[in-house]
């Protein structure tokens, strides 16, 4: 699993029918030390009800077929996670609020 | 797999991998000569490890071939502790 930030929405009218009414998030992976974005981008689909602004991490290739909300779905990234808290080296680097 | 070093560890209460008290650690991934290389994993830790300690993930599908992952969304797994490494008959890691 990889950390990331959700920044943002992706909206998609016309898709496989299939994948209708799931929520598509545009998340850039971070640095768990700084928490700052890696300039690296995916698309993930949401099982959890993420946000934008929060730190989650996100399961990838057939693994993320797995959740509830993507089983047997066109799936290759999906948020299984919102993250708490992160603890590194003794330090808590990441505390959700 | 590849070699890690166990840095810490990711906490979340809400989750969608329906694995009670699943533990997922923070870890680093490292070269041949057990030296980080500033890529991070999450990995559901089901052995025990702790910090500082080396340890081998399973990556991918394989990570859900475990007793507790089986049929999980879970794409890293620890499946072993590193108690030695020996590349070239010398030795890199002795825990």
């Amino acid at each position: 699993m990889t950390l990331a930030r959700v920044v943002g929405n992706v909206v998609s009218n016309q898709k496989d029918p299939s994948i209708e009414g799931i929520k598509f998030l545009l998340l850039e992976k971070i640095d768990p030390e700084d928490l700052k974005g890696k300039n690296d981008f995916l698309v993930a689909m949401d099982s959890v009800g993420a946000g934008e602004g929060e730190i989650v991490f996100f399961v990838a290739g057939s693994s993320s077929r797995m959740t509830v909300v993507t089983n047997g779905k066109p799936c290759d990234a999906a948020i299984t996670a919102i993250v708490d808290n992160i603890d590194m080296k003794g330090k808590l680097t990441y505390q959700k609020d | 797999m590849i070699i890690g070093r166990v840095v810490g560890t990711v906490v979340s209460v809400n989750r969608s991998d329906e694995i009670s008290e699943a533990r997922y650690l923070l870890v680093e991934q490292c070269n041949q000569k057990i030296k980080g290389t500033k890529n991070y994993h999450v990995v559901l830790d089901a052995l025990g490890a702790g910090e500082g300690e080396i340890v081998i993930v399973s990556q991918g599908s394989s990570a859900r071939q475990t007793r507790i992952s089986n049929n999980k969304a879970v794409d890293a797994i620890v499946t072993g502790i590193v108690d030695l490494i020996e590349e070239k008959g010398e030795l890199v890691y002795r825990k």
